[in-house]
């Protein structure tokens, strides 16, 4: 044996650690944000030569600069929770859900459709009924499609999912042509704007009412993902099938109906889009919060009540990019730059959290 | 240490998992032309120490010496060139490829499969392995594959060559042969470990064997100068008594009535072949079998999990009526009001879930009971608190996730929630592979109690010892087919492990 290659000790070792109290493991977060925040601070500097503690000072202006840019932040910040929630059920029954974004589209068309079919033919109150059970319907048939799929022929749900996105798109094109007002424009436009009809009444003021919707689904799918006779088959199914089968649960139906709820709650993202905030829709107007959404809930290792801080902090980083863009005149590619450095932060502390890292000391003697 | 060289030592090794020490200031020599039985209870560090030996973990302090020369072993390409081979439990074999492709895999340098193939020949020949180089691994049999991890290791030059159970996928027969060739390869000059759970095999394999416990190395002696109660003694570090009770049944009365069962897998492959036999109550039925001979079919099929092509499962309850329990699920089953307990094969992938708590496994049959739309939550916990008292099952509390207990707690809380139900009928697959001797008392004893009670047990088994001590009658498969039914008081080792390769038992080549 040759001296020379046995006598290189690796230099890092990583090892498994015991789990980390909460505290711990919530001090390694904040380091982590700490630490995302110098090294955004260096970026700043040597990219911009700007003051980085100014353009915190604005990303913090951007989110909560104003009452109005406080209310907005919170309602952006309670549309992705909801939607994060809704994708919540399916992930912890381990199917693949990328198909947020299009079940929040059709969710959002078929309230738009109600309002401008029949916006004039019904009471306002039932149309609002009708507006709510068609939203969820059409969302929970967008999440039922690839489920059937999947329970049927055990097709694959992440591709099935994200083809349903791409239909859905498209249609909302296509009636988007069959709607626009005026015609040639190629938009609908705010919708009923002489008569309101279908515009979802107002909490106080025009953003609490998705607020308030996002709240109240946090608390029920807390409750019903932990305490309820289904929230117990979705973790069983997507902890081990085999395991669910053995004690005589229905996989198939478990999967279709957990994979209607995920897409009846992305419907009510869409009713809360289309009928409380933009009165109108269009192709984006999702906006990648699908995808987006993905992420949140991942962040907050699916539990709903974590999820209200992990998307608000998106929110707040959005929010807050696209001000230092505007206020430094940047581009917003820097903005994102930020952002994607502070994700990193957060998301690359986990393994910090799991693993215990240690150097070896160079033990010098003599050969 | 003096007549005999040391070919591999240990010194001060210690390794931490998190809070867990697998190993802790362990010395162990290993010499040329021995052959060391490594013995341990589960979670006494034998595989780990082992893995650090063939490059999988790297110590977190001590030191390893080869010949005499200290040495890092960083990975098993280090411990490859150091000439330590070691054959897993779980094979790490290409299915697709021949015996030779798999043998010369991620080696460097120019690739001559001629070369390559006459060299294995020249192995083989040498220390009588019989192995076709060029027969794909997919028409193998299990021996064939251990064979063929066996000459891989050879190959690749090893001088020291480590086993981790290898006899536990072998029938008797099989065991033999290969016992046969590892005193071969002693006697040619190498260091070969071997960590096993069989007694009777460590009594007429090994020259020396050591004994680690809770991480520790407790010390080592000669095989011949000891017997196998003085080291289990060692491994346990208290006395045991070693053997099994063989209850008379109580009051057999025929409870599960199977007739020309055949079964076919996903790929449609027939898996039973007209299987018939007849389980009575206050009775052990012992399965005996190679692996992969249909014990899981049959389990399943009549736990209602697996699809039979043709044929009748019955139960028969106490007061004679009878119900087929076949086309039905498992919910069906217990909505019929027939108990019947599985305990499977898999423990983390099918009877339990690995990520969830004690109790929230204990709920895992029961959660359905009740109207609410809510899970009950007390009564499990009671059951989990009450499981881990009776069966003395090792844990911080019942909040902990399941896999993060050793192998026979995980069985400990598996068995006592199957039978918390108190079930009519108990199947069992494989109850105490991968457990140490005591859990595995513990386990055999509770099957005992439930067989007092009248309960008609079905027991799939892979140490014959075992089947043939427990076992009121042992039902033999061969191939899917029902070899023969033997008595297990009278029925002889030899003949059983015959019918496992032979249908009948007869040689008629």
């Amino acid at each position: 044996m040759s001296k020379n290659n046995t006598n290189n000790e690796p230099l890092i070792h990583i090892s498994k650690r015991d789990v980390l109290p909460w505290h711990k493991a919530w001090g390694v977060r904040a380091l982590a944000i700490l630490a995302a925040l110098v090294v955004c601070a260096i970026v700043s500097v040597a990219l911009t030569g700007d003051n980085p503690i100014s353009i915190y000072k604005t990303i913090f202006v951007g989110a909560f600069g104003t009452a109005r840019k406080t209310w907005v932040t919170l309602q952006s910040v309670s549309i992705l929770l909801i939607i994060s929630l809704a994708l919540t059920p399916a992930y912890k029954m381990r199917f693949w859900n990328i198909g947020g974004e299009g079940q929040v589209l059709v969710g959002a068309l078929a309230t738009a459709a109600c309002m401008i079919v029949i916006g004039d033919k019904v009471p306002n109150g039932v149309l609002i009924l009708i507006m709510v059970v068609s939203s969820i319907g059409a969302g929970a048939v967008w999440g039922l499609i690839p489920a059937i799929f999947k329970a049927k022929w055990n097709t694959n749900e992440t591709l099935a999912t994200l083809m349903m996105n791409y239909i859905a798109t498209q249609l909302v094109a296509y009636y988007t042509v069959v709607w626009e007002v005026p015609k040639g424009s190629g938009k609908i436009g705010i919708i009923n704007q002489q008569t309101n009809a279908g515009w979802l009444p107002q909490l106080g003021n025009k953003y609490l009412l998705s607020i308030v919707v996002a709240l109240i689904i946090t608390v029920a799918l807390y409750i019903y993902l932990k305490y309820s006779k289904h929230g117990y088959e979705v973790t069983v199914v997507g902890e081990s099938e085999r395991t669910a089968q053995y004690v005589g649960m229905k996989v198939n139906k478990i999967i279709i109906r957990t994979m209607l709820l995920s897409g009846a709650l992305c419907g009510v993202a869409g009713l809360l889009l289309v009928g409380g905030i933009n009165h109108t829709v269009t192709t984006t107007i999702a906006n990648g919060q699908g995808f987006t959404a993905v992420m949140v809930s991942w962040l907050a290792k699916f539990n709903p009540i974590t999820m209200i801080f992990t998307s608000f902090l998106i929110i707040f980083l959005e929010r807050g990019a696209g001000e230092i863009s505007t206020v430094f005149g940047l581009n917003h590619s820097f903005s994102d730059i930020l952002t994607g450095i502070i994700l990193f932060f957060i998301i690359g502390c986990e393994f910090f959290i799991s693993y215990k890292v240690s150097f070896r000391k160079k033990e010098k003697e003599a050969k | 240490m003096s007549k005999k060289d040391a070919a591999v030592e240990l010194r001060n090794i210690t390794k931490t998992f998190g809070s867990v020490v697998a190993n802790e200031n362990v010395n162990l020599e290993i010499y040329k032309g021995e052959i060391l039985a490594l013995l341990g209870e589960n979670g006494s560090g034998k595989t780990t120490l082992m893995n650090m030996l063939s490059g999988i973990y790297f110590p977190d302090s001590g030191e390893i010496s080869i010949d005499g020369e200290p040495v890092v072993i960083k990975n098993p390409r280090d411990a490859f060139r150091l000439g330590i081979g070691m054959v897993h439990q779980h094979f790490k074999l290409i299915d697709v490829l021949t015996a030779t492709e798999n043998i010369i895999l991620g080696l460097d340098g120019k690739l001559n499969i001629k070369e390559a193939t006459a060299k294995i020949r020249e192995i083989c020949d040498k220390y009588g392995f019989e192995v076709d180089p060029n027969q794909k691994i997919y028409d193998m049999s299990v021996s064939q594959k251990q064979t063929v991890e066996i000459v891989k290791v050879l190959f690749r030059g090893a001088e020291i060559l480590i086993l981790d159970e290898p006899t536990a996928v072998l029938t008797p027969q099989e065991t033999e042969k290969l016992f046969k060739v590892l005193r071969a390869m002693r006697d040619d000059g190498k260091a070969i470990v071997i960590i096993t759970h069989k007694m009777h095999e460590v009594e007429s394999l090994s020259d020396r064997v050591a004994v680690l416990r809770h991480g520790e190395y407790i010390g080592d002696m000669e095989t011949k100068e000891t017997n196998a109660q003085e080291m289990t003694n060692m491994m346990v570090g208290h006395a045991v008594t070693l053997n099994i009770e063989r209850p008379e049944p109580v009051d057999p009365k025929p409870r599960i009535v199977v007739k020309n069962l055949t079964v076919k897998n996903e790929e449609g492959i027939v898996k039973l072949d007209d299987v018939s036999f007849t389980a009575n109550s206050g009775e052990i039925l012992g399965i005996a079998g190679i692996s992969g001979c249909g014990q899981k079919e049959l389990l399943e099929a009549i736990a209602g999990l697996q699809k039979a092509e043709t044929g009748s499962i019955e139960y028969i309850r106490s007061d004679g009526s009878v119900e087929s329990l076949i086309g039905k699920d498992p919910l069906e089953i217990a909505d019929m009001g027939v108990t019947l307990s599985f305990v499977p094969e898999d423990r983390l992938g099918m009877g339990l879930v690995g990520n969830m708590d004690l109790a929230d496994n204990m709920m895992l049959r029961s959660f359905r009971r009740g109207k609410s739309m809510f899970t009950d939550r007390k009564a499990p916990a009671k059951l989990a608190k009450s499981v881990v008292e009776e069966l003395d099952v090792v844990t911080p509390n019942i909040s902990t996730p399941v896999r993060r207990l050793s192998g026979g707690n995980v069985q400990k809380i598996l068995v006592g929630r199957e039978i918390s139900s108190s079930p009519k009928v108990l199947l069992t697959a494989y109850a105490v592979r991968g457990l140490d001797i005591n859990s595995s008392y513990t386990i055999y004893d509770l099957i005992n109690r439930q067989k007092k009670k009248g309960v008609a047990v079905v027991f799939v088994g892979e140490d014959l010892d075992v089947l043939l001590q427990i076992s009121d009658r042992i039902l033999v498969l061969c191939g899917g087919k029902v070899s023969g039914i033997v008595d297990g008081r009278t029925a002889d080792k030899n003949q059983v492990g015959l019918m496992m390769t032979k249908v009948g038992g007869e040689k008629n080549e």
